[in-house]
């Protein structure tokens, strides 16, 4: 059965109110932070002031002795992990550097890194612990740069890592862990047939996911090793196996890993950093532990994304064809190897036609906390630079920036850089629309501009489970097993309703936990829609077909002679009977009686996931005197395959755009000269708040995906991508002044203004 | 470290409570109390997401102690809705898909409620800086901003459209 | 936190007795928006808190013949709520309902502001400009203050032990006379200012000022008085060879830093923009007073 074809949709593409709604406006929802346990204990956690330091001798003995104190660890609990255990299954992770990353190993290597851990009957007992806990560093110096963490004699972070992807393997170590290249023909020729050549230098500082909710857990030891955790992650599978591995458990069918509601993770919860700790502290003092961290140990030391150098080389002809691109990308992973810099150099090129390009990056070590996962990791700084030259070289040529994007953009048929031939893409679908778009009639004032900048994001398919169960009344359970970042649940049980045939109502979605649902790959990468809605499709339809079989039962006739529409199972033809419709109700009615309880059961690895494409239009006014950037207006076009729930699509779309401008316009990490964070906290990391923001308007192009039941795409993580250039390239249209550096914050805007116009500043 | 024993008035019913001085009224709320539905997203007053309404005006709970709570009337999110009947911010929050995470929405219900209370009729830029002080991740603002301007409507007594279908 | 204690006195004397005879370090609490703070990341370790807010003259805002009184610990809800100041002294309300969002509003006060003794306090520049004045109480009795004296340098203030404020006074604004606060931020809201700038101008009855203040803040340790800024507006109207000057001059003013913010150069040429924007809304507004 397939369910391609919009008109014939009753649930999915509609708007119905989250099952999961009333309970989060109300504030019953349990998030990480949330949960009790009996006789539960707070842990609190010791953390490096140093950037780079060994950590010589650790004492505990006083804050051990400090009535209230029930456990302290430190990195002598925790397991060596040998080589061979260092992946699980196809999760992405190393092992080895996430335990090092949770509690140092012989060195601190960040400011805020973890280095031992108490807990006691209250926070404020915790807190006085770790004030007893004495360790002597031996403070090293540190490198904090991308370029600096490069050169030869910089301070080394690790003294085993080569830089991989080079040949011959290099014979001293690096803070450079890789070296990645991707090629398409022969770009030193492509450059030779241009008519003109540009060549640019983009950098972006590391921003934070800054999602609201701090990393929380609860971890449950018993002496016989049941364990509970009870956490906020992205993935509960990713939580129990990291944990149990991490924290020497290696036992996975004792822990029950329960995801709590998640406030937010954008990719920086798709790993852990406190339950292993909170495992080992339960572990030893025999009670339930509660570890929360504070916004100042969010920022210190969780992953942000990369900062990086994006060096752009593009050429053309007059008439705006692309002949050759290179890109050299140099992004920071922090303290273990592990940067998305793959990604950038994908990313960025897939969204044109190129015939020859070539993209060379490098993952770079530094004395920062370990990068981690932030929406479509990688693919916005690349695309800050490709977006930005790309509008640069248009201008220089005197071409429509849009008009460009017609010229060189990919098509189907169209084959990338890193390899792959496009097919049933809606790029092009974006431009249109944009080119169509109301925003771009609206008339600019004095200093106004306008920016365009598009995106391109692989989306994900990966291993999904689901669970399908008719209840005793005819209503029905679906489990699945991707925690709900964004509004996911409500999309699951609308492509059950759809497929049963019954109201959106009668459907109740659940996340469950690991000993609830099987094994389910993390929610991120925009596959949860792709892969889990598949699963949760499949579900229901061997329900559909288990319905009609219990119907032929009650009937006495062929199962072939069932036809299943509307929610109810009805003769197929009148040859085949005349009896009444049966609803799921009737049917579950007699489920004993006619076989048993009526559920399915489904494991995919799902396949097909289909790329998703976008173009922004952002409209910006710049207070020349203090270099403030208002923005206008911003539209975000994006081709989405098939919208489930549009309002969450748009949520995402609009989502992605306000990060994205906080991203260009006043994010960045403040480290001082000894490599301590400056800014730890909301009130100098700045995102963007309401009044910062205008309408975001949105278009959702719908070019479905036929590998998905509905053909949906991914999309919660393209419309990241474009902002930063189109913020860019639109202050540019506005005042001339081309900002290459993120985040284009009003000092360094009014300096390059400035310097633009020394007449003007001097007259002042 | 003695503790203070506290009166006051939450939710509408008399409460009591002991609490150390070092803890804030959130502390109380989410520790002592069980009503975890005000979250903690920065100690710094700078989310919002804490957010309660103290004798008639939106505070962040993390920056005011239990001890102040004395004799005052708190409301925290979970008293906004009437037993069963939701506040028309919070029923539009959900026509309007104004959550995603859905952490910072009882923080924002709160801050539009006491918005509610005293403009009927806020325009767009007055409900964006009345919302300033609430951080939102994942919406961009964009759906919050509609969500408690149709709710405004509704408490004006019109009926805007519903985008929920 | 093992020693700290809470007291909510609810008469001057009995503040004054809880302040000055805690053997450990002792503070007065208002709405808490600083404290709070400090006390969370530990930066402040105090022993003692007195909570300021139960003692009835600290909370509220009186009119009388010579200005208005404002009590030290009054939220800010409550000033921007007064109609009387607001229209004698937009530009102090403007620089007191700046700071943070909504809900800091609802707790925080002129006194806690002042004290905090942040170079970039909004709030202040606009009561220096206007000539306020603190009244402070303490073991020794009351005395009052020009509202400038208050604070000698970051995080430090001249009150000794014991000593707390308990109210503002504000003159009463002179025909023609009005105020106005701007601060930078790089957001629309929520930010600690770049720059900040109170102006406080009298006109006569051409238009022509005969008294200006020109306060800046977070442009050095301490808000300035830019003296050589107010006289650049005396005796002139505001044309564009005044405003030249008076940005110049506020430039001048500036001993800014380079820091999380903000960089020296960017203060200096912010200073002045938001020297001549707020004396343009001082002189418009003086003009219908």
């Amino acid at each position: 059965m397939s369910y391609l074809e919009k008109d014939s949709l009753k649930i999915v593409g509609t708007r119905p109110i989250r099952p999961d709604g009333v309970d989060k406006v109300t504030g019953r929802a349990n998030f990480g932070a949330d949960m009790k346990m009996p006789g539960m204990l707070w842990g609190k956690i010791k953390r490096s002031p140093h950037a780079h330091a060994r950590i010589v001798s650790i004492n505990t003995d006083k804050a051990a002795a400090l009535p209230g104190v029930k456990a302290v660890t430190t990195r002598a609990d925790f397991p060596d992990i040998p080589p061979d255990k260092r992946s699980i299954g196809a999760m992405p992770h190393n092992l080895w550097d996430l335990s090092r990353n949770c509690m140092a190993k012989g060195k601190a290597l960040y400011e805020g890194h973890a280095v031992a851990a108490v807990a006691a009957t209250s926070p404020a007992i915790a807190e006085q612990a770790l004030d007893l806990i004495e360790v002597e560093y031996e403070v090293l110096p540190h490198v904090m740069d991308v370029e600096a963490a490069m050169a030869p004699d910089a301070p080394l972070l690790h003294d085993d890592i080569f830089t991989a992807g080079v040949e011959p393997k290099p014979a001293k170590p690096s803070n450079v862990s890789k070296m990645v290249r991707f090629a398409k023909g022969d770009v030193e020729a492509g450059f030779g047939e241009a008519e003109i050549v540009i060549e640019r230098r983009y950098t972006t500082k590391p921003v934070h996911q800054a999602y609201i909710e701090p990393h929380a857990c609860v971890v449950s030891v018993a002496p016989d090793g049941q364990t509970t955790v009870w956490s906020s992650s992205q993935g509960q599978f990713m939580v129990r196996a990291y944990t149990s591995r991490i924290a020497g458990a290696e036992d996975n069918a004792s822990i029950r890993a329960i995801p709590a509601e998640i406030g937010g993770g954008f990719g920086g919860k798709t790993i852990i950093y406190l339950e292993p700790i909170a495992y080992i502290l339960s572990k030893k003092s025999g009670r339930p532990v509660k570890i929360v961290m504070s916004r100042e140990e969010v920022f210190r030391a969780t992953g942000p994304t990369s900062g990086a150098v994006v060096e752009v080389k593009m050429g053309a002809k007059k008439d705006g064809r692309i002949t050759a691109a290179k890109a050299v990308l140099k992004y920071q992973s922090g303290a273990f190897p592990g940067s998305p810099v793959q990604q950038g150099c994908i990313c960025g090129l897939a969204v044109y036609d190129l015939p020859n390009a070539e993209a060379i990056g490098y993952d770079v070590l530094s004395n920062r906390p370990k990068v981690a996962a932030y929406r479509a990791p990688g693919a916005p700084i690349g695309s800050f630079g490709i977006e930005s030259c790309i509008d640069e070289l248009a201008r220089e040529l005197g071409i429509d920036p849009l008009k460009m994007r017609e010229i060189n953009g990919a098509k189907d048929g169209t084959k990338a850089a890193h390899g792959p031939t496009w097919n049933n893409i809606g790029y092009m679908k974006t431009v249109e629309a944009a080119k169509a778009h109301p925003q771009l009639s609206v008339p600019l004032g004095p200093n106004q501009g306008r920016g365009i900048a598009s995106g391109y994001w692989h989306n994900a398919g990966g291993e999904s489970s689901a669970a399908c169960h008719v209840n005793e009344d005819g209503t029905v359970t679906v489990t699945e097993g991707h925690p709900d970042i964004g509004g996911s649940r409500a999309s699951m049980a609308m492509m059950v309703a759809e497929v049963l045939g019954i109201p959106f109502e009668r459907v109740r979605p659940v996340v469950g936990d690991t000993t609830a649902i099987g094994f389910s790959a993390s929610t991120g990468g925009s596959r949860v829609t792709f892969a889990g809605g598949m699963a949760v499709t499949q579900s229901a339809q061997k329900v559909v077909e288990e319905l009609k079989k219990r119907a032929a039962i009650i009937w006495d006739i062929s199962p072939e002679a069932v036809e299943w529409k509307d929610g109810k199972a009805f003769p197929a033809g009148a040859n085949a009977g005349s009896f009444e419709p049966l609803d799921l109700a009737a049917i579950a009615a007699k489920a004993a009686r006619t076989g048993g309880p009526i559920s399915a059961e489904v494991q995919i690895n799902a396949q097909g996931q289909a790329p998703g494409f976008t173009t922004h239009i952002c409209d910006v006014e710049v207070d020349k005197e203090t270099g403030h950037v208002k923005i206008l207006r911003y539209t975000a076009i994006q081709d989405v395959g098939r919208a489930i729930h549009p309002s969450y699509v748009e949520g995402q779309m609009q989502g992605g755009v306000a990060q994205g401008v906080g991203w260009a316009l006043s994010e960045e990490y403040i480290y001082d000269k000894d490599g301590r964070l400056e800014n730890p906290g909301f009130l100098d990391y700045r995102v963007p708040v309401a009044s910062d923001m205008p309408m975001i308007d949105t278009v959702l192009i719908e070019v479905p995906n036929p590998r998905h039941p509905f053909g949906a795409r991914g999309c919660g993580e393209v419309p990241i991508i474009p902002p930063m250039a189109a913020v860019a390239n639109a202050i540019a249209d506005a005042t001339g002044i081309r900002l290459r550096d993120l985040p284009m914050s009003p000092p360094r805007l009014r300096a390059a203004l400035d310097e633009a116009e020394p007449l003007r500043a001097a007259a002042e | 470290m003695a503790k203070t024993h506290v009166s006051t008035i939450i939710n509408g019913e008399p409460i009591e409570f002991l609490c150390e001085p070092q803890q804030t009224l959130l502390d109380v709320l989410r520790d002592e109390l069980n009503l975890t539905g005000s979250k903690e997203g920065c100690s710094s007053g700078d989310c919002g997401a804490c957010t309660v309404i103290c004798d008639g005006s939106i505070v962040c709970s993390c920056l005011m102690l239990g001890a102040e709570a004395e004799g005052r009337k708190i409301t925290t999110v979970e008293g906004i809705a009437e037993g069963e009947k939701l506040h028309p911010v919070q029923q539009k929050f959900l026509e309007h898909a104004a959550l995603q995470c859905g952490f910072c929405t009882p923080g924002f219900i709160v801050a539009a409620k006491a918005l509610l209370d005293e403009n009927l009729n806020p325009t767009e830029e007055e409900t964006r800086y009345w919302l300033a002080g609430n951080l939102c991740r994942c919406t961009g603002y964009d759906k919050i901003v509609r969500a408690v301007l149709d709710a405004a409507a509704v408490m004006r007594g019109e009926n805007p459209p519903s985008p929920a279908a | 936190m093992p020693n700290l204690s809470f007291t909510a006195p609810t008469t001057v004397d009995e503040a004054i007795r809880a302040l000055a005879s805690a053997p450990g370090l002792a503070k007065p609490l208002a709405g808490g928006t600083d404290l709070l703070v400090q006390l969370r990341s530990g930066r402040m370790r105090p022993e003692l808190i007195v909570d300021t807010k139960r003692i009835p003259e600290l909370i509220g805002i009186r009119e009388e013949s010579d200005g208005f009184v404002i009590g030290a610990s009054t939220p800010g809800i409550m000033i921007y709520a007064n109609e009387a100041l607001t229209h004698a002294w937009p530009g102090i309300v403007e620089g007191m309902d700046l700071i943070g969002s909504e809900q800091i509003q609802g707790r925080a006060s002129l006194a806690g502001n002042l004290c905090n003794a942040s170079p970039a306090a909004d709030s202040v520049p606009a009561l220096i400009a206007a000539r306020a004045t603190a009244v402070i109480a303490g073991p020794n009795g009351k005395r009052e203050a020009p509202v400038e004296a208050i604070v000698t340098g970051p995080g430090q203030t001249s009150l000794q032990k014991g000593e707390f404020i308990v109210e503002f006074h504000v003159p009463k604004p002179k025909p023609h006379q009005c105020d106005a606060y701007l601060r930078f931020i790089p957001r629309t809201e929520m930010d600690i200012a770049v720059v900040g700038c109170g102006v406080n101008v009298t006109l006569d009855g051409s238009g022509t000022c005969t008294d200006a203040r020109v306060v800046l803040g977070a442009v050095a340790p301490t808000q300035v008085i830019a003296e050589e800024a107010g006289a650049a507006l005396v005796g002139h109207k505001l044309d564009n060879d005044t405003l030249a000057k008076l940005d110049a001059a506020a430039g001048r003013a500036c001993k800014p830093i380079n820091d999380k913010r903000g960089t020296i150069e960017y203060r200096v040429k912010v200073a002045g923009v938001l020297a001549r924007r707020a004396a343009a809304i001082a002189f418009e507004r003086a003009a219908k007073r």
